[in-house]
């Protein structure tokens, strides 16, 4: 067994065993050289780390369990009433429009260092690992703008069809709210999800691996209505554009069938209020099943054509570069994909025993039908329980019973959805698209559990 | 008698109304859009020129924008990878003839230019036309958006100097593109009818396989443990209840003293360099584009309404040749902003 040459370090838990702190310190040159050896295919430099780790000294087991019996005939937090059994609590209305308990404060969408060098063309990630069930909060859902976010007048917003339409038509806010609307749920995933991962482990923990995700009720009318109140051509017509009123104005290219079918919305509602102004307020494009820029923030404006427009986000970005040198372009649907998010990347587990492997699988192509999990890296898998509802093209809750023996575990989750498609492995996915593609990585996610209890983003091959 | 005739207007009526059914189903909401409403909109350009306004631009005069309005974020010769990704650079006059950069397929070259990528000259022109200068996007003529086409074509080769790109010429230009053939539409990632839709099959045709499956067994990639806090503490980015915490990665009475307050004029001061875009181009303490605040406030100590003037104003030749443009925040934003680096700059 080779020697790994990055030993970990061992972290420290707060609560419950207590280990070492590390001397963390950022060394920008250490981690430039671990990306550049992973671009050139060197991944054999730490080829057997998972081998040494399960060859390394145990690691103190016994600490501190969760739930002790105390030595004073109780738990104090049991025996001593604290104030909140004995005093007068808050009154209705402290706060007009309540927020998370103060005690939730870790909870946050964050930037990844280093991803984008200004604060206005950038992305936050959402906090996959501390969120449940499958809508994500509105102020945690994840956040990509190209030209900086606006809270725009909805007094002022409107939004015009035009192009192969016997009548061009105008639109205010109002009106819109007017018309009949529908709510559904549905998951959005950015194309460049999971991008920085392709050739190599790069992000520490789910948030920054998979956070460009999130999953929404979303309210609005389906964008037909409006093309058929303007007369739309829907023989000639088979593209439409769907265009910002940001900065940016972001332009993308959506097939007529989807719009035909009813799926795409018009929406101006998310998760029972308006949308929220980093996420389009107040009328963005829902596009189910199809990557994360096709659904137009600050929406104003859809064009019917007969062609498609080749824009920027269809000819510079969101294009996957293959390994012969051509890229692939128009590629729209978000395939089948699950990622287990407790335990995950950068998490400490308390001890040994029972835990609920808990995690999100979601589909552009329909809905989840199974999950399965591993935690032996692939060798042998159980199938998950499916939480409801288990919709189309929206986020699927799964979980799954595991008792941790507090050896070293591989974690992954395999998702298979309705049209049969089951999700790739990073080999199965590579061999066909290599590792520079950036968008559309949907491969499994290993997560390598220590006997230490701390777990770490890892790939195998 | 009259009871026929209005059973025929009714029928005449219902022979009118249905076709139109889906126009009037919802009266009362939404109008025509006036000619000059849809002008003021529809500005999207397509590959075969659809929507393409006339006008023109020399190499010459898009150089004279370019440096004004664009070198501070894409450098001089768009090749800055400072603020975005280069523009220009990877391309050969071999890949103009063949319509295939070559340079995509060797997989030691360092990322992809915008010139190594875009197919269309149409993609170009949109694009600057709607969203260019980054923090002026709309504010380009046609003649100028032409003329900075021609010269980001020239910077790639593409175009010779001297050269004037107009709607009588682009589609002659389009021809010379250096990845016009390096796009495929042949996936199953299409959710429409057209491209590969039906033809093609998902590229992956994974197995479910339950037990004993053959899969890779060696941990080939992780993080370095040094790379652990690069990301901060992410003890403080987990839940302090439920079945796990975050792992310690940085000291923690070093990650808590950083930690700046909502009530922190400093950090106030810094969050409007964040939101006027100023951070684009300026580092806190060092050169990225521009002169970091720093080397802004040492110069400048105690001169907040000369600050000011110059943050509106923009200048060029104080800290090098790359010019700061003109900036559009509010007076009240620019003041606040002057205040901060004339009294230092200090990091919350």
């Amino acid at each position: 067994m080779t020697v790994p040459q990055f030993p970990d370090q061992a972290s420290a838990v707060p609560h419950g065993r207590l280990r070492k702190a590390p001397e963390g310190f950022l060394d920008r040159a250490g981690i430039q050289t671990v990306f550049a050896e992973g671009r050139k295919g060197r991944r054999d430099f730490i080829r057997g780390a998972f081998a040494a780790a399960l060859a390394g000294t145990a690691a103190a087991q016994a600490g501190a369990q969760a739930n002790p019996v105390p030595a004073e005939g109780g738990d104090p937090n049991i025996l001593n009433l604290p104030p909140w059994s004995t005093g007068l609590g808050q009154p209705v209305v402290t706060d007009g429009y309540g927020k998370p308990s103060k005690h939730e404060s870790n909870v946050q969408r964050r930037p990844s260092p280093g991803l984008t060098q200004t604060t206005q063309a950038s992305v936050s990630f959402a906090p996959l690992q501390s969120l449940f069930g499958i809508v994500t909060p509105s102020g945690l859902h994840f956040e990509r703008h190209h030209q900086g976010w606006w809270d725009i007048d909805p007094s002022r917003h409107r939004f015009m069809i035009n192009g192969l339409v016997k009548t061009p038509k105008v639109f205010t806010m109002d009106e819109l709210m007017r018309l009949p609307s529908v709510s559904r749920f549905h998951f959005i995933e950015c194309g460049a999800n999971t991008g920085m991962e392709w050739g190599n482990v790069a992000v520490p923990t789910v948030q920054y691996s998979h956070g460009m995700l999130s999953c929404s009720e979303f309210t609005g009318v389906p964008l037909i209505t409006l093309l058929e109140m303007a007369g739309a051509d829907l023989k000639k017509g088979r593209f439409v554009l769907a265009e910002g009123a940001d900065g940016s104005s972001m332009t993308r290219t959506i097939p007529i069938e989807l719009v035909t079918s009813g799926q795409v919305l018009v929406a101006y509602g998310q998760n029972g209020e308006m949308l929220r102004p980093e996420n389009g307020y107040p009328l963005r494009l829902v596009v189910p099943g199809v990557q994360g820029v096709s659904w137009v923030k600050y929406l104003r404006r859809v064009e019917l054509g007969d062609e498609p427009w080749n824009t920027k986000d269809e000819s510079v970005h969101y294009i996957d570069l293959m390994p012969d040198g051509q890229h692939r372009q128009y590629t729209s649907i978000q395939e089948c994909k699950s990622v287990v998010t407790t335990p995950s990347g950068g998490q400490v587990l308390l001890d040994k025993g029972f835990y609920n492997i808990s995690g999100l699988a979601w589909s552009g192509r329909g809905k989840i039908k199974r999950v399965d999990v591993s935690v032996d890296g692939g060798r042998n898998w159980r199938t998950a329980r499916l939480e409801t509802p288990v919709l189309d093209r929206c986020l699927t809750r799964f979980n799954i019973d595991w008792a941790w023996d507090g050896k070293p575990a591989i974690v992954q989750s395999r998702a298979m959805d309705e049209t049969g498609f089951v999700q790739p492995n990073y080999r199965q996915l590579r061999a066909v698209r290599g590792s520079r593609s950036i968008y559309h990585n949907n491969a499994i996610q290993s997560w390598l559990v220590q006997e230490s209890g701390e777990v770490k983003n890892v790939q195998l091959s | 008698m009259s009871s026929c005739r209005n059973a025929i207007a009714a029928l005449l009526a219902a022979a009118c109304v249905l076709p139109a059914a889906a126009q009037d189903r919802f009266p009362g909401i939404g109008r025509a859009a006036t000619p000059a409403e849809v002008k003021a909109w529809d500005i999207d350009v397509r590959p075969d020129f659809k929507g393409l306004p006339t006008g023109s631009g020399s190499v010459d005069q898009g150089q004279d924008i370019w440096e004004s309005k664009c070198a501070s974020c894409h450098g001089v010769f768009g090749e800055s990878n400072s603020v975005f990704n280069p523009l220009v650079g990877g391309t050969t006059k071999d890949d103009i003839k063949t319509g295939h950069v070559a340079t995509l397929k060797r997989t030691d070259y360092p990322g992809r230019t915008t010139l190594m990528k875009v197919p269309t000259v149409s993609t170009l022109w949109d694009y600057i036309n709607r969203a260019m200068p980054w923090n002026a996007p709309k504010s380009l003529k046609p003649d100028e958006v032409y003329a900075v086409t021609a010269y980001l074509l020239n910077l790639g080769d593409i175009l010779p100097a001297g050269f004037t790109l107009s709607d009588k010429n682009i589609a002659e230009v389009q021809k010379l593109m250096p990845n016009r053939n390096g796009m495929t539409t042949q996936h199953a990632m299409w959710p429409g009818n057209e491209f590969g839709a039906g033809k093609v099959k998902p590229d992956t045709q994974a197995k479910a396989c339950m037990s004993q499956c053959e899969v890779p067994q060696d941990v080939t990639s992780r993080l370095p443990a040094h790379a652990d806090s690069a990301w901060g503490n992410l003890h403080d980015q987990n839940r302090l209840v439920g079945p796990q915490r975050g792992a310690v990665t940085v000291d923690a009475a070093k990650s808590g003293a950083a930690k700046p307050s909502a009530a922190d004029p400093l950090a106030a001061a810094v969050a409007l360099t964040q939101k006027n875009g100023c951070t684009a181009c300026h580092g806190m303490t060092t050169k990225l584009v521009g002169p970091g605040f720093a080397e802004v406030a040492k110069k400048y100590a105690g001169q907040a309404d000369y600050l000011a003037g110059k943050i509106v104003s923009g200048g060029e030749g104080v800290w090098g040749n790359v010019p700061m443009p003109a900036q559009t925040l509010s007076p009240d934003d620019a003041k606040a902003i002057a205040a901060w680096l004339a009294a230092g700059a200090k990091a919350p």
